[in-house]
């Protein structure tokens, strides 16, 4: 069909690889975007996720935790952040901080929640084992809980990373640029070639994350486990599966 | 064998008390004394609520006494840091605590690698805790516990215990989850080892049963820790201290005292070897003479057993086969007791159990005269036997 | 911000309660439909993997790979087709009810106890009553559960058809707030769908416990 000739005409346009408003730079811009912002998130929700797992306290800071971050939709993350950013930084607060902003708040609640329950969920037996032949407490964690509960932690930081990705476009919308400035642009001027085009890319983006950690998940799992099955979701509290929060 | 181990060490509780919740509150373990000589198996047992895991449990203070010294070789185990005092205890649980994410060679190097041995060194040393426990190396190091049976399980689980070779084992129940039959061999493979390590193990169980058959020494105790009665398995079921002793060793205490004997504790009879193929003429004529029992053993190649063969399967004309025989009962072991050995020979056709070592073959036979002659023995000892 | 204005400005909510109310009104319609079409195509769907088992793998691997697909993709994927419209919405957020709903329903359906499915069958049960009266009532927590997981998910999914023109609570959040600089609008947007979550959540939690008395919490 002749719409897909247009679509393919946009992609090699070499006007559309230069320039500010070019492929390469948007490109960079989302994917730069996505993958500080996945960093920043594992910093602040790893450490807690870890803490609060093997010592088991906080339950109910991690189901309110939870419960809000699949409460609130993406969207909302990048929309509560922009007035704080702009209230804090003035002009400085638009652009890249507020998308920052909110694609870390996005990325906190499913790695917290699924460290937590991965950890709880290691069978007592074999803390007690580590502990009664002499391991140390962080030995414990380290050697013993975390590599068992690895599915579980994997999961939810592939879940984190696809949805921070896939919400990543949104960031056009506080000027914050990404894939997603097309798509705007496209939706305002009815260039409907420029919309399907950016879209496809986002998508393949999106993928490529998902079957990218998903190739992580299967190497880094020690192959004595048994794989994360792909169990459907029931009760909203708990663990967040791949697939339950892929995208905003 | 080469010899893969120290001898183990006398641990001591003197005036153990272990208290939850404030003063005044009913005690776990109250005022326990006892010492277990090095290289000894001194079972703890009793109904629940007695205290036996908790006392265990305090002597590589995973659960830390209100009260009281408990010292291993004379030093005092809060002297240590606790997490190297637990490195140089064995520690076996009942549901055993393999780590599903390491292989069972892993798993068994776990405390020598936190000892920080030489790679070369825990190498060797997981290749012969494997083949001391029974299982194959080769076969079993890159297997994962998931891939394991409950059996195979246990043994790494062991393996595991023994590796940095310590003189001291604890062990909770660790034949509790498996199946009789199952946890019967397990246990005679556990004594076998003892035999050669001879470590000092404190191992907890609420069967009586495992711990007249496991224990160099039984510590038998009530509810609250207080300890009812210390002794060797035999004295105890002959002279049970108290009423509270005499009933939880129950009423067949007699029997129970035949479990005591072992079936290598017997001379064991020589029956008349068969290979399949022999003409059964030449079989009767050896079984005329004096010191043969009244059946011929049939074996294969191996000198594994086959079946029995009686003057009503000689009566025939062709040569023996494989078909033409009396199943034997269930083949017993050096060390399985003389009240194990005495079910099965009730339910064999001639009255005579096989005797086997540890691949299968044949050692000998015993018969149910034997054992009677036992048990008039034991009931002449000690008390009346009912 | 506009200078020397408070951050939240409840007069302006005062103001726009019919904007609200008519905002939450698209939104909540829009959920409605994709939940209720979504189902009864999920309910199909599963029935004929019930029938079929081995429709299930190409099932769940197309709904692996839409799943993937950003919900922005996936609203415009569809513009030069069907155009700016209602249905470009809806055929992406059915889309992901179906990912959630099929493999919940298939799963809660397998999950029966074969014992339970043996002695239907012994008592003399046709296939249709034994789905009826016997496996559906068992699954039913399970399909509940995904039902509301569905509903919520696609309550924050819906946010973002504003960007289409399909207005609903997205419009407050975006059109007014991020747009115009108007952080009084994001926030009400954002607080009003949380809420709006929370409360079909609370009320589907009940709906199903009424419908199960016999069901404790059962896990996957």
């Amino acid at each position: 069909m002749e719409f897909f000739g247009e679509v393919w005409t946009w992609y090699t346009d070499p006007a559309n690889w230069s320039g500010n408003d070019g492929l390469p730079v948007r490109l960079w811009e989302h994917v730069s975007l996505s993958v500080v912002s996945l960093l920043a998130g594992l910093a602040i929700a790893l450490p807690v996720g870890l803490y609060i797992g093997h010592t088991g306290r906080g339950a109910r800071m991690v189901v309110a935790v939870s419960n809000i971050g699949r409460a609130v939709p993406s969207l909302g993350w990048l929309g509560i952040a922009y007035p704080i950013s702009t209230g804090l930084f003035q002009r400085g607060g638009i652009g890249f901080l507020p998308a920052f902003i909110g694609l870390v708040a996005l990325a906190i609640p499913p790695v917290v929640t699924n460290t937590y329950t991965g950890l709880q969920e290691v069978d007592s037996d074999l803390r007690e084992a580590g502990r009664g032949m002499g391991m140390r407490e962080l030995q414990l964690l380290a050697r013993v809980e975390v590599p068992v509960a690895l599915p579980v932690i994997l999961a939810g930081i592939r879940v984190s990373a696809v949805a921070v990705v896939a919400t990543a476009p949104l960031a056009a919308l506080v000027g914050g640029g990404t894939l997603g400035a097309y798509i705007l642009q496209g939706l305002e001027l009815s260039d409907e070639v420029r919309v399907f085009a950016a879209a496809v890319l986002v998508a393949l983006l999106a993928i490529l994350t998902e079957l990218g950690f998903a190739w992580i998940q299967r190497s880094a799992v020690s192959p004595g486990l048994s794989r994360l099955d792909d169990a459907p979701m029931t009760d909203a509290s708990r663990v967040a599966r791949p697939g339950e929060l892929g995208s905003p | 064998m080469t010899k893969v181990s120290t001898s183990g060490a006398v641990v001591a509780l003197e005036h153990v008390s272990k208290r939850y919740g404030p003063t005044g509150s009913p005690p776990a373990v109250s005022d326990l004394s006892l010492t277990i000589l090095a290289g000894e198996v001194c079972v703890l047992v009793g109904p629940s609520g007695c205290g036996k895991t908790t006392t265990m449990k305090m002597i590589n203070r995973l659960i830390e006494p209100t009260s009281g010294r408990i010292t291993i070789d004379g030093v005092d185990v809060m002297r240590q840091p606790a997490v190297e005092l637990r490195r140089r205890i064995g520690y076996v649980i009942q549901q055993v605590g393999l780590f599903p994410h390491l292989t069972v060679a892993e798993n068994v190097a776990v405390v020598p690698r936190l000892l920080r041995w030489p790679e070369e060194r825990v190498r060797k040393r997981v290749d012969e805790l494997l083949e001391l426990v029974g299982l194959d190396p080769a076969g079993y190091q890159s297997r994962y516990p998931a891939a394991l049976s409950g059996g195979e399980r246990q043994r790494v689980g062991v393996a595991r215990a023994l590796a940095a070779d310590p003189p001291v084992m604890l062990m909770d129940e660790p034949f509790g989850a498996v199946d009789p039959i199952l946890r019967d061999r397990l246990q005679n493979e556990f004594l076998r080892l003892q035999a050669k390590v001879r470590k000092t193990v404190v191992f907890v169980t609420h069967d009586v049963d495992e711990a007249i058959k496991m224990a160099d020494r039984i510590a038998i105790l009530q509810r609250g820790g207080i300890l009812a009665q210390y002794d060797t398995p035999d004295q105890i079921l002959a002279h049970p201290a108290s009423e509270f002793v005499d009933r939880f060793v129950g009423a067949d205490r007699g029997l129970k005292r035949l479990s005591l004997a072992r079936v290598r504790d017997l001379p064991l009879l020589q029956p008349v070897l068969v290979r399949p193929g022999e003409e059964p003429a030449e079989i009767r004529r050896r079984l005329e003479s004096p010191e043969a029992l009244g059946f011929a053993l049939l074996v294969d190649d191996e000198n594994r057993p086959i079946g029995w063969i009686g003057h009503a399967e000689l009566a025939g004309e062709g040569p023996i086969t494989a078909d033409a025989v009396m199943p034997v009962a269930t083949l017993l072991q050096p060390e399985s007791t003389l009240r194990d050995a005495l079910s099965e020979l009730l339910l064999s056709s001639v009255q005579l159990g096989v005797v086997v070592d540890e691949d299968g073959m044949v050692l000998g036979a015993i018969s149910v005269d034997q054992i009677s002659d036992t048990l008039r023995a034991a009931a002449g000892k000690g008390h009346g036997a009912t | 911000m506009i200078e020397g204005q408070p951050f939240f400005r409840f007069d302006w909510l005062v103001d726009n309660l019919d904007q609200l109310a008519r905002r939450l009104g698209e939104h909540v319609l829009v959920t409605f439909i994709a939940v209720t079409v979504g189902f009864v195509i999920s309910f199909a769907l599963a029935l004929l993997i019930r029938r079929y088992p081995r429709v299930y793998g190409p099932v769940l691997a197309v709904s692996g790979i839409l799943y993937a697909i950003p919900s922005i993709a996936l609203f415009v994927l569809f513009i030069p087709i069907t155009g700016l419209s209602l249905l470009t919405a809806e055929i992406a957020l059915v889309s992901y009810t179906l990912v959630i709903l099929v493999r919940n329903i298939v799963t809660g359906l397998r999950g029966v106890p074969p014992d339970v499915i043996e002695a239907a069958k012994g008592m003399g049960y046709t296939d249709t009553q034994r789905l009826w009266r016997v496996e559906l009532p068992i699954a039913l927590p399970i399909i509940v559960a995904g039902v509301r997981i569905a509903t919520v998910t696609t309550i924050g999914l819906v946010t973002i058809a504003t960007l289409i023109g399909m207005g609903g609570l997205g419009y407050l959040i975006v059109n007014i707030g991020v747009t115009r600089r108007f952080p009084t609008a994001t926030i009400t947007g954002v607080v009003v769908v949380v809420l709006l979550s929370t409360v079909v959540e609370l009320l589907l939690l009940a709906i199903q416990r009424r419908l199960t008395p016999w069901a404790k919490a059962r896990e996957a």
